[in-house]
């Protein structure tokens, strides 16, 4: 199997992580959804580094970001689709 | 039930299965500690331990202070153990509790006879020890005799996709044959206490780990937070593996108790585990050193620890095992690495296949193999303060 790019835990999830080093904007990422090994394709808009998430879709301020199909927190600042999500558009609810 | 696996093991008088064999040079009290740091440079062979506190502390903090010295030298990868305090009341107690294992013990002071005289007469009993232990023969134990714990720390987003579900395959598979299991780092189960208040075996349990898990939240939380802990929880290694949030932590965290097995006890700071074989959840800090002193106090003798970037902890008296899922961790810290389970996130590992191969080094470590930590010396023992001394 081709060494995919990016992973989501679950078919709810709204972010995924990268898993290989050097992620450059622009690629087209092979996604596999760890839960069922159902897979997809999905263009990075931003480098992003290894471990760190992409949005699988548009996410407005406000919105609850999905991870494990659980909730993580709420998007500060619009993220587009293949951007990169992290401490500067993502808060947690609790302290 | 029992998976059929053996390793080669110290059976102790209490018959607890021990897979180091230390002569521990336990101080009693900060002032010591330089006592005992010369006995272990006297006689070849034992192991110094010392630590901060044991002044002045009352209260719930001086019973966990006795618990985690009693509970460091009853441990089945101790042999023997030599106990040194300033005075003979308190030395007495943790040599008292050693003793109830039916180990060597032997307890000496300082106060009235001096650091010099204490090291000769401490030294020449430590030698005594080291040909007790130096004859102990390993023998045939089962696999799910022993008690493994579990912490993970400077965590990633790997963690949760690997190394952390690693840990919970291999719990799912020795637990049900009669492994004493144990997880804690009550603060960084928040954003999943929900997911593991579900996990407890009954409502009373369930009932027991939310009250634990709300009180750290009013009493330490909450009375002492300055901001929104953003730099401590994740922590900074955290942010730049690519953790978020708390909520995001805690969920990889989760991942560790696998997806079967319930918990049966949640156990104070160092209690030891009284309910028989299972999986335990320990009220500890999320702190690798002091979380790690705390299940060894309670008689764990084999710590698994996941990490994403690469923390480097390693105990005393407990070899840590360290997993990682990280390719770039991988890459760049072999040396701190005993399982690479990074094939997971390149879909060329399934998790069943990363828990087998855990499983594999533990039964390595329990035989005598030198995990990484123990290989480059890290032995931190940090233990856990409640409050402020009287």
């Amino acid at each position: 199997m081709t060494i995919p790019q990016l992973l989501v835990h679950d078919p709810q999830d709204n972010v995924g992580v990268v898993v290989v080093e050097g992620l450059t904007a622009r690629t087209e990422m092979l996604c596999v959804v760890t839960h069922d090994n159902s897979d997809f394709r999905l263009v990075a808009q931003q480098d992003v580094p290894i471990g760190h998430k992409v949005a699988l879709r548009d996410l407005k301020a406000g919105d609850t970001v999905v991870k494990y199909g659980q909730d993580i927190g709420r998007i500060v600042a619009d993220v587009r689709q293949g951007e990169h999500v992290h401490v500067h558009n993502l808060k947690t609810k609790r302290w | 039930m029992s998976t059929g696996k053996k390793i080669w093991a110290y059976r102790r008088e209490n018959g607890r299965v021990g897979i180091r064999n230390h002569v521990a040079i336990l101080p009693v009290d900060d002032i010591s500690n330089a006592a005992c740091v010369s006995v272990a440079a006297n006689i070849q062979g034992t192991l110094a331990l010392p630590h901060a506190y044991g002044r002045l502390q009352f209260g719930a903090d001086l019973d966990l202070h006795f618990r985690t010295m009693i509970g460091t030298g009853a441990n089945p990868n101790v042999a023997a153990c030599i106990v040194i305090g300033i005075e003979p009341g308190w030395t007495q107690k943790i040599v008292d509790g050693i003793a109830a294992t039916g180990k060597p013990v032997a307890g000496f002071w300082i106060e009235g006879n001096g650091d010099i005289a204490t090291i000769a007469a401490a030294s020449r009993k430590a030698k005594e020890f080291v040909h007790h232990a130096s004859e102990q023969v390993r023998v045939e134990c089962d696999l799910e005799e022993l008690w493994i714990a579990a912490k993970c720390g400077e965590s990633d987003t790997t963690t949760g996709l690997a190394s952390c579900p690693t840990v919970g395959n291999m719990y799912d598979k020795l637990v049900p044959a009669g492994l004493y299991g144990c997880f804690g780092e009550t603060s960084e189960l928040t954003g999943a206490e929900h997911l593991a208040a579900a996990r407890a075996a009954t409502p009373e349990i369930r009932e027991k780990f939310m009250r634990t898990w709300q009180a750290y939240q009013d009493e330490v939380i909450e009375a002492h937070k300055t901001s929104d802990l953003s730099d401590s929880q994740p922590t900074k290694g955290n942010i730049a593996g690519g953790l978020t949030t708390i909520e995001e932590k805690a969920l990889g965290n989760l991942e560790k108790i696998g997806k079967k097995v319930s918990f049966i006890d949640v156990l104070e700071p160092a209690e030891s585990p009284a309910r028989g074989p299972g999986l335990y959840f320990m009220d500890t800090s999320s702190a690798a050193a002091e979380c790690c002193t705390l299940q060894a106090a309670a008689g764990y003798v084999l710590h698994i620890f996941p990490t994403g970037q690469g923390n480097v902890i390693g105990n005393p008296i407990m070899p840590v095992i360290k997993l990682t899922g990280n390719p770039r961790t991988v890459r760049l810290m072999s040396e701190h690495v005993d399982v690479d389970v990074s094939g997971v996130v390149r879909r060329e590992m399934t998790i069943d296949q990363a828990g087998d191969a855990l499983i594999s080094m533990i039964m390595r470590t329990a035989n005598g193999r030198y995990t990484a930590a123990e290989a480059l010396g890290h032995q931190e023992f940090v233990m856990t303060k409640l409050y402020r001394s009287a």
